[in-house]
């Protein structure tokens, strides 16, 4: 196998690592005002993302830094042409993380629900970009090759509101708005935990619907049907399948496990459709950006190799047991004074 | 403005103001694990009252760090793309580092510290907040590299027909001086960063009689810290210095505005009048110093400006070669002169404490509020030397600023985000600061009670932390 393909493997893996982790707390973002009755429940929402929300994004940041090192022409193409999403994507992520830090801080309670509006929206926003940005770059958009030599984005803002494009983003955002219920379903307790196993049963079905058409249109989308996507398509369905199905009957370890398993393989077909472009050119296929013609050289590509060979296993056996130690479920009972803002009082409880 | 300008501006601002919170953020990651280690070792309460009140404002501060970093990620590709397909074989690699080495465990591990306190053991707790500092320094190594070799450039091979520079050796770039000369100018001048800011809010607490016992002793601590870190700033400024001048002449030539070459160069500490090297009005020198700063010998030459500029055009053909020169006289006495009243502050303040007392007088409250911003405007100052001085580089003698902006991305797409992204920031400016006076006002907690949890914590115990 190539670098280039290596590469091109592992910038699936960091996508589909960020959209398993970051697409629980987006879905739970949104969430948050419609699976609690009260503030505590509220903070016992947050509280199940607290820990973790940042090591999530990393996934987003490494995937970033990846693409510049392995494939700087994809970078450089990719963000300078889908630049409003992606300057309304890094605005929500800004928002998001400064409302979950602050959020709590003060008991006012004008002050939190400024805030958890801002939650809602600011993960709502990226949870669509995302499948608009994908779906574009699977469907090809206008490259085209500039004065200079470089291949460049040529469409506009508009042409990125295509059909197909924003049924990619409804898919997503229901996807993650289900993963998110699944994840609080374990990890929550009492209230919270029943309100977010019905909402998921409701959400994974339209999800499915989105999801189905969404695959199909990509499987006819394709120059001729392609065995390997088609198959990848329906192992898609199945697996979402059995996730809601698990969510009826209540096992919600299954449940996630199938909801991210779900996630896992539809970032794959994406991929797998891709390959070996990056990003397909909708002006003929001399445009197209190809793991070839986009990437660094074997020296950085092997180089890039050595150090995530070693890194990520260590990353994911820390993550992982981050998770472990924060296994216990959350309730609302938990949250000490939960009208009383962190910073409304100096004194603490460590241990009662 | 045309984009370029407007590129330059948002990359200035978005990154001056990511570079407010970084210094404080590695400062005072380790203070707090210093602190909390104190507390481990000795069991004196005060010690956890203080890993816990600055822990709070570290925290605070941390979170601005990280989402004003999430930008800095992506405008390379967004605002630079031509710049970023230049460089990206080479200058990828750090970044993509820095996120493998160092983002995943500042904040997998300052994740587990912050909800940690009842599900962690003791020991690992600790464990914790020192792997989430150590990320943090891993994460400036790595980037500084990638700045230095923007600086620098070592290790590549230019690749005319693919018009890009190839990376031939990572460790080159890894290792060469401008990248270790800058991060060891950086730390410190992070820890001489913390320092202030934890002087001057303990300071605070000492004159509304809010838990003495403790903010005594932080108050030392931060004073001590910043005249120690004061003296390692100025050493490896001075290393700094050295390589800079040997590597970009037109750099240390502004900050000195010095148009023609000269032995025995004095170090002038301010002009009053025009920098434009025909006239001064009025100006302090001190004799050979600036030779000495820049080579090392009272005697040394040090080249001007207009000679550099010839010898430019020489090497790179025709055009402006010139930095904005009051920019860089300015910003690097500006950088000294901040960190130097900050501290002189502190060795007052130490000297009057030394018989157990506070100081009095007029002057040490507005001191002590003043102390905290003093190192974020020698940062800014810094950076803003830095990078403006090496103009009209992007990268040092391979391509140019101006050459390195995205072609496809408007002007009024430009300049949109940027008010935007200003105006976010302001806001964001404004609710951080209201939290830390709020903090401050609060001042440390009163009672605490500690039980060694196991492991994963209880099922049903109040949780110390929730969101
Ligand atoms: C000398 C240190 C230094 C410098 C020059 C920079 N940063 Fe930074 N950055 C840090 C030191 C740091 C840090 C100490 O690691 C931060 C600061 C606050 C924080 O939360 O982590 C951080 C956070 C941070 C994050 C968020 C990480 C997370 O989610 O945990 C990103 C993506 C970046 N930075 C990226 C950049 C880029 C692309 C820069 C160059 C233009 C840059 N930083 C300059
Ligand atoms: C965090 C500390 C930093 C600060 C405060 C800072 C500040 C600045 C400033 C003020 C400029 C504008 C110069 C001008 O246009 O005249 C600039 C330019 C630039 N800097 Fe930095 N910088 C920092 C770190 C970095 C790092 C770490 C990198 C690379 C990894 C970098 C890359 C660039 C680039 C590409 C430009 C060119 C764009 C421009 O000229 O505006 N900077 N920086
Ligand atoms: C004590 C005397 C000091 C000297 C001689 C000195 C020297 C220098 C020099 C020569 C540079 C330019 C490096 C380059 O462009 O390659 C620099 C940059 C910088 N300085 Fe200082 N400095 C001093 C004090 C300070 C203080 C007090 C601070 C902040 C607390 C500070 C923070 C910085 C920063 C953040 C940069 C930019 C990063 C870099 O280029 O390494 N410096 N300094």
């Amino acid at each position: 196998m190539s670098f280039e393909t290596v590469w091109f493997l592992l910038i699936a893996v960091l996508w589909i690592g960020y959209f398993i982790l970051e697409g629980f707390d987006f879905g739970v973002g949104m969430l948050l005002p419609f699976v609690s009755r009260n503030e505590a429940d509220r903070r016992a929402v947050l509280t199940t993302l607290g820990p973790v929300w940042d090591g999530n994004e990393v996934w987003l940041l490494v995937a970033g830094g990846a693409t510049f090192a392995a494939f700087p022409e994809w970078y450089a193409t990719l963000f300078s042409g889908f630049y409003l999403p992606l300057f309304l994507i890094l605005i929500s992520l800004i928002v998001r993380g400064v409302s979950f830090e602050y959020r709590s801080k003060y008991g006012k309670a004008q002050w939190r629900q400024r805030w958890d509006v801002a939650i809602v929206i600011s993960s709502a926003i990226p949870a669509l970009l995302w499948g608009v940005a994908f779906a574009n770059i699977v469907r090809g958009v206008p490259l085209e090759k500039s004065a200079e030599g470089n291949i460049e984005y040529v469409g506009g803002f508009f042409n990125l509101l295509n059909p197909y494009a924003l049924l990619g983003g409804v898919v997503t955002l229901t996807v993650f708005l289900t993963h998110g219920a699944v994840f609080l379903s374990l990890k929550t307790a009492g209230g919270i935990r029943d309100k977010a196993h019905e909402i998921a049963k409701l959400s994974g079905l339209v999800a499915a619907v989105a999801a189905v058409g969404f695959l199909l249109w990509t499987n006819l989308m394709l120059p001729s049907i392609n065995a390997t996507v088609l198959t990848l398509s329906i192992v898609v369905a199945l697996l979402w399948v059995a996730g809601m199905a698990m969510n009826f009957i209540r096992r919600e370890g299954w449940a996630f496990i199938f909801s991210a398993a779900t996630i896992l393989t539809f970032v794959t077909t994406l991929f797998y459709a891709l390959y070996p472009r990056v990003m397909p050119s909708s002006l003929g296929a001399q445009f197209d950006l190809t793991i070839r013609n986009a990437s660094s050289t074997a020296y950085t590509l092997k180089v890039m190799t050595v150090v995530a060979a070693v890194m990520t296993p260590l990353v994911l056996l820390y993550q992982g047991w981050t998770y472990w130690v924060f296994r216990k479920r959350v309730s609302s009972s938990q949250i000490a004074h939960p009208e009383r803002g962190a910073l409304d009082t100096a004194s603490h409880i460590l241990h009662k | 403005m045309n984009s370029l300008d407007l590129a330059r501006w948002q990359f200035a601002i978005t990154t001056v103001y990511h570079f407010l919170f970084v210094p404080i953020t590695i400062g005072m990651g380790f203070v707090v694990a210093g602190l909390q280690t104190a507390w481990y070792r000795t069991g004196k309460l005060k010690y956890l009252r203080a890993t816990k009140f600055f822990g709070k404002l570290f925290l605070i501060n941390f979170a601005i760090g990280v989402v004003t970093g999430i930008v800095q990620e992506f405008q390379f590709g967004m605002n630079w793309s031509s710049y970023s397909r230049f460089v990206g074989d080479i200058f990828g690699a750090p970044l993509a580092m820095e996120g493998l080495l160092a983002f995943f465990l500042e904040s997998t591990f300052l994740g587990l510290w912050i909800f940690g306190w009842d599900r962690l053991p003791k020991k690992l707790h600790l464990a914790s907040i020192w792997l989430a500092a150590l990320g943090t320094l891993f994460s400036a190594y790595f980037i500084l590299a990638a700045n230095a070799w923007m600086q620098h450039p070592v290790g590549y091979v230019i690749n005319a027909a693919k018009h890009r520079a190839e990376l031939t050796n990572i460790f080159t770039v890894l290792t060469q001086k401008t990248a270790l000369t800058s991060f060891f100018h950086v730390i410190p001048s992070a820890a001489f960063t913390a320092g202030a800011f934890i002087a001057g809010i303990s300071a605070w607490l000492v004159l509304k009689k809010k838990d003495a016992e403790m903010s005594r002793s932080t108050m030392k601590l931060g004073l001590v810290t910043m005249i120690i870190s004061f003296i390692l700033v100025g050493i490896t400024g001075d290393w700094t210095a050295r390589v800079m001048t040997d590597q970009q002449p037109m750099k240390m030539a502004a900050a000195e505005a010095l148009y023609t070459n000269q032995d025995s160069a004095p170090f002038s500490l301010l002009t009053i009048g025009t920098l434009d090297g025909s006239r001064s009005v009025f100006q302090i020198d001190v004799p050979s110093v600036l030779s000495f700063l820049a080579t090392g010998d009272f005697k040394g030459t040090v080249k001007g400006v207009n000679d550099l500029q010839a010898e430019y055009e020489k090497t790179y053909g025709p055009g402006n070669y010139k930095p904005n020169i009051p920019m860089a006289y300015w910003s690097f006495r500006l950088m000294i002169g901040f960190g130097a009243i900050a501290v002189l502050i502190a060795l007052l303040t130490l000297w009057r404490m030394r018989k157990g007392g506070m100081p009095t007088g007029k002057w040490v409250l507005p001191a002590m509020i003043t102390l905290p911003f003093m190192p974020l405007l020698a940062n800014s100052m810094g950076w803003i030397f830095t990078e403006t001085a090496r103009q009209p580089w992007a990268v040092f003698g391979l391509i140019k600023t101006a050459d390195g902006v995205s072609a496809v991305v408007s002007a009024g797409s430009v300049l949109f985000t940027m008010i935007v992204f200003t105006l976010l920031y302001g806001v964001l400016a404004v609710i951080e600061v209201g939290l830390i006076l709020k903090v401050i006002q609060n001042g440390p907690a009163e009672e605490l009670d500690y039980a060694d949890p196991k492991l994963g914590g209880s099922d049903s115990q109040t949780l110390v932390m929730s969101y």
